[in-house]
């Protein structure tokens, strides 16, 4: 059976044309924050340089094809269509009259639909590992930087100890089908996810402890928000069935976790050393309030600027660091599309069949690069203040 | 000064015994250790079969004395035949003496590696010297073209030439070793045909231009955009000092300024960070190397972890903890010693 192609000029309009929720919800929120920028804060002043556009266009672009992704990718990720092995890109798949926009790979799947749906798996593990990276980081930098002494060398040992491990390493040992018998990677997530429980009760207990029926309201929803997810995490046993993740995946998770934290650590303790010294943490401590309303309420309010910049830098490097385990085969399942998996698996066939290697490798590039000019441009903000 | 370093090299090595510590505990996990014996006798073999090359072996003995037989300071065992009461060594390849001994770490002795039938330190060393070689290229061609560009781009903030070198060196920190190795590949080697896309002839006939330019351009690559960045930072910074304005006053040109009074002062910072270089450097290399099958340090370090090879895994370790945390001692040192302002208590 023969396979039609479609020319270089129906190939790129084959694929704005596939983008279009993408393109609709770009052009609504470009409208929107040109609009309103004046009253949108440090977000709204990201428009005002090219580079901040950019990046925050290139984010918004990735953020919105995982969401639609079901709408945009023509084709099931993982399904095979045995006719079209390793096609150059734009042969039409004579049974389904769609065509394979970037071609198809080794095992006969559509390499655009692939690259679509591998940002679904990037734009979920790398934010949100992210996120509680920052969490454990904070935690336990704010007491580290504020106290100093004895409590300060061991924290800062312990993060050293980790820092001291090259990535890689760390990964080949804790990221393992085998490590995925025993039950380290619970206790792992046992220990890093109850963080964001200890860092929201002190946060509302420091601020409304006078205020008895406002702080039980918001230590019952953080209680019953945190403890639902921590149930859903690390047990896998999420009373309502809506919050899983594979055991693989957890594996993941905490490793990238446990890898950036003491990074924030580092951060976080330098600020506070920093931030300790100026006058109205003197005032605070005058007035007699608790270390950690000053931690919380007074240090870490100031320390936000390049705590953001760095969740920014930070979620470009783990989506690295998640390339780097797709492309080692740690983790993730062989038929994964994620783009490091894909990465792999091209890279070793280049000398033949060039075409799939380059969707997932410019992907990876393009978001990482996003995310670095929003940093820059963040940066660039508030160092203007 | 000298109990400074003195100090640092007692955390080092309480930090390396921690760090093996926890290497040691992670690879004698008990999937991994039935890893281990699969990997030496075959598939097929019965659970009993595996449970008693592991007993034999010594890997059932208390998790703290097998610590301690790495480390060298408890007595390694040979085999001892149940029945006849013969000893005999424990991996033959590894020339081990049939009576108790004690060889560890601290005797110098890194153990045997099961993977490839060899003393580790038989395996380890070639493969550093592969990759120092590998580093050496990648430090000569990164580290002045990094400063070039931070130089360049910092001398005048805010300049064209500033904004076009800013945004090229994010967008290199943007491009991990597997993806910008992936794209010369296909440009050089798929496309022009002019390099080859794998470096595994180097460890054989010797290293050439046309099989050890990918390597080093992808490695050189992700680093140069990080150290010209934190050039162009510390440029900047140093340009607005008084004393570059007084030079300028005197009539001095701009060439000579930057050349004799800025440029010393600027690349203070940047040494630091190209030692601080390093750890990144070491996962650069395992990329590297397992990509252009180059048969150095990240290559073994990648046989040694997927192969359960417990004395090469804890030598890599070893290895490459060193690296970094010597690193990190030498920029403090030296980051004290240029810079006169900077007193280390």
């Amino acid at each position: 059976m023969q396979v039609d192609y479609l020319g270089t000029f129906g190939i790129i309009l084959g694929v704005l044309a596939r983008f279009w929720p993408v393109w609709v919800a770009l052009a609504i929120i470009l409208v929107l924050s040109l609009r309103f920028r004046s009253r949108l804060g440090l977000y709204g002043q990201l428009f005002d340089t090219g580079v901040g556009i950019t990046g925050v266009m290139i984010c918004c672009f990735w953020l919105f094809t995982a969401i639609f992704a079901g709408t945009v990718a023509p084709f099931d990720p993982l399904a095979q269509f045995p006719i079209m092995k390793n096609v150059l890109p734009g042969a039409i798949e004579p049974e389904t009259g769609q065509a394979f926009l970037f071609g198809g790979d080794r095992l006969a799947r559509d390499v655009f639909s692939r690259m679509v749906y591998g940002s679904q798996i990037v734009l979920i593990i790398a934010p949100a590992a992210t996120l509680f990276a920052l969490m454990v980081g904070t935690t336990l930098g704010l007491p580290a930087g504020y106290y100093g002494g004895r409590i300060d060398s061991l924290l800062s040992f312990l993060a050293n100890l980790v820092l001291a491990f090259p990535v890689i390493l760390l990964f080949y040992l804790l990221v393992t089908p085998g490590i995925r018998e025993t039950p380290i990677p619970q206790w792992m997530a046992g220990t890093f996810f109850i963080f964001p429980i200890i860092f929201f009760v002190t946060l509302f207990w420091t601020r409304y402890r006078s205020r008895p029926q406002l702080l039980a309201i918001q230590l019952a929803l953080t209680l019953l928000i945190g403890g639902w997810i921590y149930v859903g995490l690390v047990f896998d046993a999420d009373p309502l069935g809506i919050i899983s993740i594979s055991s693989n995946q957890l594996n993941i998770f905490v490793a990238v976790v446990f890898a950036s934290s003491p990074g924030v650590f580092r951060i976080v303790r330098g600020l506070v050393m920093d931030i300790k010294t100026r006058d109205y943490v003197a005032a605070a401590q005058t007035r007699g309030e608790t270390p950690w309303y000053i931690m919380l309420w007074e240090v870490l309010p100031n320390a936000r600027g390049p705590l953001i910049v760095d969740v920014c830098l930070r979620i470009g490097y783990t989506t690295i660091l998640l390339g780097t385990l797709g492309y080692f085969g740690l983790g993730l399942a062989p038929e994964s599309p994620d783009w490091g998996t894909g990465i792999k698996e091209s890279s070793r066939l280049l000398r033949a069949y060039v075409h799939p290697a380059l969707p997932p490798v410019f992907a990876l590039m393009s978001f990482v690069l996003g995310l670095n000019l929003l940093a820059d441009a963040l940066r660039e903000q508030s160092l203007k203040d | 000064m000298l109990g400074f370093i003195l100090r640092r090299m007692g955390v080092m090595a309480l930090t390396m015994l921690c760090l093996t510590l926890v290497v040691f505990f992670l690879v004698n996990l008990e999937p991994n250790l039935k890893k281990l014996a699969i990997s030496q006798l075959d598939m097929r073999s019965s659970a009993e079969e595996l449970e008693s090359w592991l007993e034999k072996n010594g890997y059932r003995q208390n998790f703290f004395v097998r610590y301690g037989q790495w480390l060298g300071v408890v007595q390694k065992q040979p085999n001892i035949d149940p029945e006849t009461g013969v000893a005999t060594p424990r991996f033959s390849y590894c020339d081990e003496p049939a009576e108790p001994y004690y060889g560890g770490i601290l005797q110098g002795d890194f153990g045997c590696s099961t993977k490839f039938k060899v003393p580790v330190a038989e395996k380890l060393f070639p493969a550093l010297g592969a990759t120092g070689i590998l580093m050496f290229w990648v430090m000569v061609v990164m580290v002045p073209v990094a400063l070039l560009i931070g130089v360049l781009a910092g001398m005048r903030e805010g300049s064209r030439t500033d904004r076009t070198l800013s945004v090229a060196s994010i967008a290199t920190t943007a491009t991990p070793e597997y993806v910008s190795g992936v794209i010369f590949a296909v440009i050089f080697a798929s496309w022009l045909g002019w390099l080859n896309g794998s470096a595994a002839t180097a460890t054989r006939q010797g290293i050439s231009f046309y099989n050890f330019t990918l390597p080093v351009m992808t490695m050189a690559i992700y680093g140069i955009g990080y150290i010209a960045r934190m050039t162009r930072a510390s440029m900047v910074e140093v340009m607005t000092q008084q004393y570059i304005r007084t030079a300028r006053l005197k009539g001095l040109g701009f060439r000579t300024v930057v050349l004799k009074h800025a440029l010393r002062n600027a690349l203070i910072a940047p040494f630091t960070v190209i030692m601080l270089q390093f750890p990144w450097l070491l996962t650069g290399v395992v990329i590297v190397e397992v990509m252009f099958r180059y048969q150095g340090f990240g290559f073994t370090l990648v046989e040694a972890a997927s192969n359960n090879d417990i004395d090469l895994l804890l030598g890599c370790s070893l290895v490459s903890v060193f690296v970094v945390l010597s690193t990190q001692l030498i920029s403090d040192v030296g980051y004290a010693y240029l810079n006169p302002r900077i007193r280390v208590q």
